[in-house]
């Protein structure tokens, strides 16, 4: 075999495993799409919306569940929204001087980024609840959820701000602005649809989490809505993991339901974010 | 000693990149409401020198400086001088037009309203001044809304002096400004800095000799950190005191 017909067959060897890959990750996705689709949409009515959970299966339903995870996420977003942000916009804007501290404090944020989500319920378990005495609340839960998504609010921050030309800055500072003018007016409103899709796509990712709630003590059974975010939650994974560990059959298709609305949810969360990508690629021409 | 005519008093300066020497010893005073033109090679340092007189150079974060430069009787470099106030003093117009992303007329009201000028009518009118003054206006007068982003390279250079002009600077400095146009836009930036001089001090960095000739009134020669000559337009073109001056100009390098 010529070096030309050799490089053309490992070339469509490539390809064929490039597809095939793609194919194992689509039928593992669709699989489990359809057979929670066949279990829990016929599950689905207004009623399994907004009735609270019961001991019977076909009676009950996912109000504070669906309550709690809109109460955390609602929450989450107002605490990590501008910490993540403030933090981002120091790193990159303001400590231009890459010094020790500086490079210390970035490849904490990064590593921490990747710290399971159990050891930030286990931290949250030992400031919120016990040393500040938050109890089991809607509060305690956000400020968990809080920290676990910050670094990766920070690292997409970063991410953002850095993709904005410098000429940008020059221009603003040239005119005899300060950092905060220039960050605030000019360098932010362009890095904000990137900042946005970065803290939705983090948010999407905390509205899944189980791990870290249960171990902050979330309860599983709740059949009233919070009134304060000093009252105690549960949220849709809660709700899924204690339904999908009992044993009568009525409460998998619950389950199976419930899923379903998270997967929508979440959905809704990343559509968001992809509509914003698009809108930011689209407007910036340089 | 005192010389109301010279702006800039630049006395030995020194500049560095980290461990690379980037301006030796470099001493030239400019005058008031003159073109000053800075001719070299590239790196030579010219862009480098520019930056120091509005301290641009401070954002680059290994860059260090020794030596004085005074602007009227104030020390650039001084512990109390503000650098904020300075670059609000001396303008500058970048090598690629960097408009801000956002319409006409923000683009120039923004120097503006930093300083807390709200007021509509006044906005109003310095935008029109501005624009006029940097003969954009009969482009755009009706399309103050659009994007800068969406004009011409050359409208967008133009719309950047008319930035830096509303903010009321006494000198502008232009870091090649033309590199990035067509000979078209160049001859009306050109235009208009000729015209500028009359009520502001230019100094330009170029590549472009020719340039350097037709608009300024002193032009200063750099070569590899050094300023090899300094000296009226006229002169340095004709009659240059260097050889290295003359066979930069007579293009037999560069």
């Amino acid at each position: 075999m010529n070096r030309l017909a050799y490089n053309k067959l490992v070339d469509r060897f490539f390809k064929l495993a490039a597809l095939a890959a793609t194919i194992v990750g689509l039928v593992f996705l669709f699989t489990l799409v359809w057979d929670i689709a066949h279990d829990g949409a016929g599950r689905i009515s207004w009623s399994f919306l907004t009735s609270f959970p019961s001991r019977r299966p076909e009676r009950a339903g996912i109000l504070s569940a669906l309550v709690g995870t809109i109460w955390i996420m609602g929450l989450t977003a107002v605490f990590a929204f501008p910490i993540g942000v403030g933090a981002g916009v120091y790193l990159e804007e303001y400590t231009k001087k890459k010094n020790l501290i500086t490079r210390l404090i970035e490849i904490n944020i990064a590593n921490l980024a990747g710290v399971p989500s159990i050891i930030y319920g286990l931290l949250g378990l030992g400031i919120f609840v016990r040393a500040l005495s938050l109890e089991r609340s809607l509060l305690t839960g956000a400020l968990t959820l809080t920290l676990l998504i910050l670094p990766i609010i920070i690292i997409s921050t970063r991410e953002a701000l850095k993709a904005v030309p410098f000429s940008i800055r020059e221009a603003s500072y040239a005119l005899g602005a300060t950092r905060w003018q220039t960050t605030y007016r000019q360098v932010l409103p362009v890095a904000l649809p990137g900042i946005l899709t970065g803290t939705i796509l983090a948010l999407s990712r905390a509205i899944g989490e189980t791990a870290p709630l249960i171990t902050i003590g979330a309860l599983t059974y709740i059949a009233f809505l919070p009134e304060s975010v000093f009252d105690p939650f549960t949220v849709l994974p809660i709700q899924i993991f204690n339904w999908v560990s009992r044993p009568q059959k009525g409460f998998a298709v619950n389950a199976a339901a419930a899923i379903i609305v998270l997967l929508v949810l979440t959905l809704i969360l990343n559509s968001i974010a992809i509509y914003l990508r698009h809108r930011f690629q689209r407007r910036i021409r340089w | 000693m005192v010389d109301n005519d010279i702006v800039f008093q630049i006395s030995n300066i020194n500049a560095w990149y980290g461990e690379k020497h980037v301006l030796k010893d470099i001493s030239m005073r400019i005058k008031q409401r003159k073109v000053t033109a800075l001719i070299g090679p590239s790196g030579c340092g010219k862009s480098t020198f520019l930056r120091c007189l509005n301290r641009m150079n401070d954002f680059i974060h290994n860059f260090r400086l020794e030596g004085r430069i005074l602007y009227k009787a104030q020390d650039l470099y001084s512990p109390e001088t503000d650098p904020i106030e300075v670059r609000r003093t001396i303008g500058m117009v970048f090598q690629r037009p960097n408009p801000f992303p956002k319409s006409i007329y923000n683009n120039i009201a923004y120097g503006l309203q930093i300083f807390g000028i709200k007021d509509r009518a006044k906005l109003d009118a310095i935008v029109e001044d501005s624009l006029r003054k940097a003969a954009l206006w009969d482009e755009v007068k009706d399309n103050l809304g659009q994007n800068g982003l969406a004009l011409s390279g050359g409208q967008q250079q133009r719309l950047c002096i008319a930035r830096a002009i509303a903010v009321n600077p006494e000198v502008i400095l232009f870091d090649e400004p033309c590199s990035a146009l067509d000979p078209v836009a160049t001859a009306k930036i050109e235009d208009l800095i000729m015209e500028l001089k009359n009520e502001y001090t230019v100094v330009i960095v170029t590549h472009n000799m020719q340039q350097a000739a037709r608009v300024s009134d002193y032009t200063g020669f750099f070569m590899l950190g050094d300023l090899v000559e300094f000296d009226d337009t006229k002169k340095i073109f004709t009659t240059p005191a260097n050889k290295l001056t003359e066979d930069y100009i007579t293009g037999r390098f560069g």
